[in-house]
């Protein structure tokens, strides 16, 4: 009887799919009542999910200096970097428990959309449609930009114009890419895009003079061009075609867990409006100003509404310095970039950054 | 008999078609755990899964299109010039790459020692390093490293070759593109090649010696006699190499050629569609695989001995 072994053998794995399938198929339809209501709020909680694991999962490029790039002694650092470094300081008191992912354009949204990653740091650009279709939700600027053109200057190219009937190496995904179609059919000038997917490939297309120009935010020609093989013999047109706010996101769905992201960026931005930094956070605790023991938790319990500790802004001062410190030490005059604060900076100063209340 | 009739589970018939039924049985459900996942996930994210997206705008830019694209067009005509590009670059080097492997698979079973050993190399560095290091080996080392448009190198007076790719008399081809060519072409050609010196090899020799004794010279010989009866044996592989060729089409992304692949790529990361982009992609590779198979296997018939 070797057939209804067989089928003895068969049969309890069938039933366990069976059922395993019939229990998916529940919890497939609790989260939506039938009918047309919208997703009702989800049941996961990211923040569980990573307390659990005891580190951050942050999606970075790794390619761009000044934002995020792995140096030689294989360590990250970047704004973006330092963006993922506050969360973890404000998760865990330690801004070292991160857990780096170097993501092309291609695959950042889809490692956000299933999990791979918490949280997507990545000079990306904050769009419309990012925000809704793609199932994004974005957390504050944390740095300004806008899309240019970098020529050599032996071009005699001075202008958009100029580059008539030019080949242009594009990185592929980006936003660049279609600012790029748009200023140009705008203008009527045709172009030839050479479009790469790897960043690296695009620069090293345009080093070897395939293209005339090479188009991409401002702020990542800059900090590439300092690693081209001549960055001297190249320039970067005045011409800015687009504006470029770079924003941190997280996948939608998980309002508690974007809100946390949300004020750790804004606490960057309140330290320097309130003159609190590294150096002298200490100091601070014992002062009597109700915003700044609201602001470092002495006082109430804004910390907690967000899930988080009520020092959480305090932790992320003491290891990563408030946003003048971050900008200073990846884009500020002692770097090589040395990118000029612009609109980058606070408000009160004349640039775009401000923080809501925190109370 | 009065029982000849056997029980039914000891009927052979009867397991067949059950073991088909619980095969179908186990497909049916994994693909409902897999969609209802799917499913769920996206409504997570409040993403709807659907094709509209196709009919949006595309705009953003290609290279190379063979028919009228532009930004303000449709990711449907934008995936449509990725297919025309894909099965550009597919139908040249599945010609190309023919000449090459026939040519280097007869050439390494030449009396010759320098011929021989020539496609030897040729075979094993090809063969034996991966098509994408082959690639970018065309692009950077090979095409970018061409003098400027200005002073192309002129070959025979009427190729012109530079910086922006191979100029033929009456059009141009893109550096990407020749890159893309050139690689695939040697790529397979090398595994053509050894797929061509078995099939002749399985030729008895006995056949050499019968052709011979006609009074066919050596080349007439390989032409009339073994040859065709060596086709026999190369087909069905070379069938594999043509889809693998076809298939590696899509490393074009490495070096900016805009294939379907690309275009695809692009329009995914652009709309966030990944399951409806790939599940695209999926389609088209598998259509083109399966005509190539089809169009092959009709060859093959033809070619293989009719008895009678």
């Amino acid at each position: 009887m070797r057939k209804s072994a067989l089928i003895l053998a068969i049969a309890p794995l069938v039933f366990a799919i069976a059922s395993c399938s019939g229990d998916s198929g529940q919890t497939a339809n609790t989260p939506g009542t039938p009918g047309s209501s919208p997703a009702a709020p989800a049941t996961r909680n990211r923040w569980d999910s990573i307390k659990s694991r005891g580190q951050l999962s942050c999606g970075v490029s790794g390619e761009v200096p000044g934002f995020s790039f792995v140096g030689t002694d294989g360590k990250y650092s970047g704004i973006d970097v330092d963006i993922c470094r506050a969360i973890a300081a404000a998760l865990f008191d330690n801004p070292d428990a991160v857990e780096f992912r170097n993501l092309n354009s291609k695959e950042r949204f889809t490692a956000l959309q299933t999990g791979e990653v918490d949280v997507l740091s990545r000079n990306t650009t904050w769009t419309l449609s990012r925000d809704t279709s793609v199932g994004l939700e974005f957390a504050p600027v944390v740095f300004y930009d806008g899309q240019a053109i970098m020529v050599r200057k032996n071009s005699n190219i001075k202008s958009l114009a100029d580059l008539k009937g030019k080949a242009i190496c594009v990185q592929t995904g980006t936003t660049t890419e279609q600012n790029l179609a748009d200023q140009m059919r705008k203008r009527s000038i045709t172009y030839k895009p050479v479009v790469f997917e790897d960043v690296n490939v695009t620069f090293a297309t345009y080093a070897e003079g395939r293209c005339d120009g090479i188009t991409a935010d401002r702020s990542a020609l800059v900090s590439r061009g300092t690693i081209l093989p001549k960055p001297e013999d190249n320039v970067i047109l005045d011409e800015v075609i687009s504006s470029e706010p770079l924003a941190p996101a997280v996948a939608k769905g998980d309002a508690r867990w974007g809100d946390a992201v949300k004020w750790v960026v804004y606490s960057l931005v309140k330290a320097e409006e309130l003159g609190i930094n590294s150096q002298n956070v200490g100091q601070f605790a014992a002062s009597n100003d109700p915003d700044i023991k609201r602001f470092l938790g002495t006082e109430g319990n804004l910390g907690e509404g967000l899930g988080l500790t009520n020092d959480f802004a305090a932790r992320i001062i003491k290891h990563v310095g408030n946003y003048a410190e971050v900008y200073d030490r990846n884009l500020g005059p002692k770097t090589k970039l040395n990118l000029a604060r612009g609109q980058n900076q606070l408000w009160s100063k004349g640039g775009l950054l401000y923080s809501p209340p925190f109370r | 008999m009065t029982n000849s009739k056997p029980l039914i589970w000891r009927d052979v018939r009867f397991w067949r078609i059950v073991l088909q039924l619980v095969a179908v049985f186990l497909a049916v459900i994994v693909v409902v755990i897999l969609w209802g996942n799917l499913q769920r996930n996206l409504q997570q994210l409040g993403i709807q899964f659907g094709f509209d997206f196709l009919k949006q705008q595309a705009s953003f830019d290609i290279g190379e299109a063979l028919i009228n694209y532009k930004p303000t067009d449709t990711y449907s005509h934008a995936l449509w010039v990725g297919l025309i590009n894909s099965l550009r670059v597919a139908v040249a080097g599945i010609f190309l790459t023919t000449i090459v492997g026939v040519g280097a698979g007869i050439a390494r079973l030449s009396d010759n020692w320098l011929v021989r050993n020539i496609t030897m190399v040729y075979v094993e560095i090809f063969r034996n390093t991966p098509l994408l290091l082959q690639l970018l080996f065309w692009y950077f080392a090979v095409f970018l490293s061409f003098p400027k448009t200005e002073n192309k190198i002129s070959l025979w007076g009427f190729i012109g070759v530079s910086q922006n790719g191979l100029e033929l008399p009456w059009f141009t081809l893109s550096p990407e593109f020749s890159a893309l060519l050139l690689g695939l072409t040697f790529y397979t050609g090398a595994f053509i090649a050894e797929i061509v010196r078995g099939g002749i090899q399985s030729v008895p020799k006995g056949q050499w010696e019968a052709a011979r004794s006609l009074g066919l010279k050596p080349g007439l010989a390989m032409r009339l006699v073994i040859f065709p009866q060596a086709l026999r044996v190369i087909i069905p592989p070379l069938t594999s190499q043509y889809l693998n060729l076809t298939k590696n089409t899509s490393l074009a992304i490495a070096i900016g050629y805009p294939d379907i692949y690309f275009v695809a790529s692009t329009t995914f990361n652009q709309t966030g569609k990944a399951v409806e982009v790939i599940l695209l992609i999926m389609l088209t590779y598998l259509t083109l695989s399966l005509t190539i198979s089809v169009v092959m296997n009709l060859f093959n018939r033809s070619v293989q001995i009719k008895e009678r």
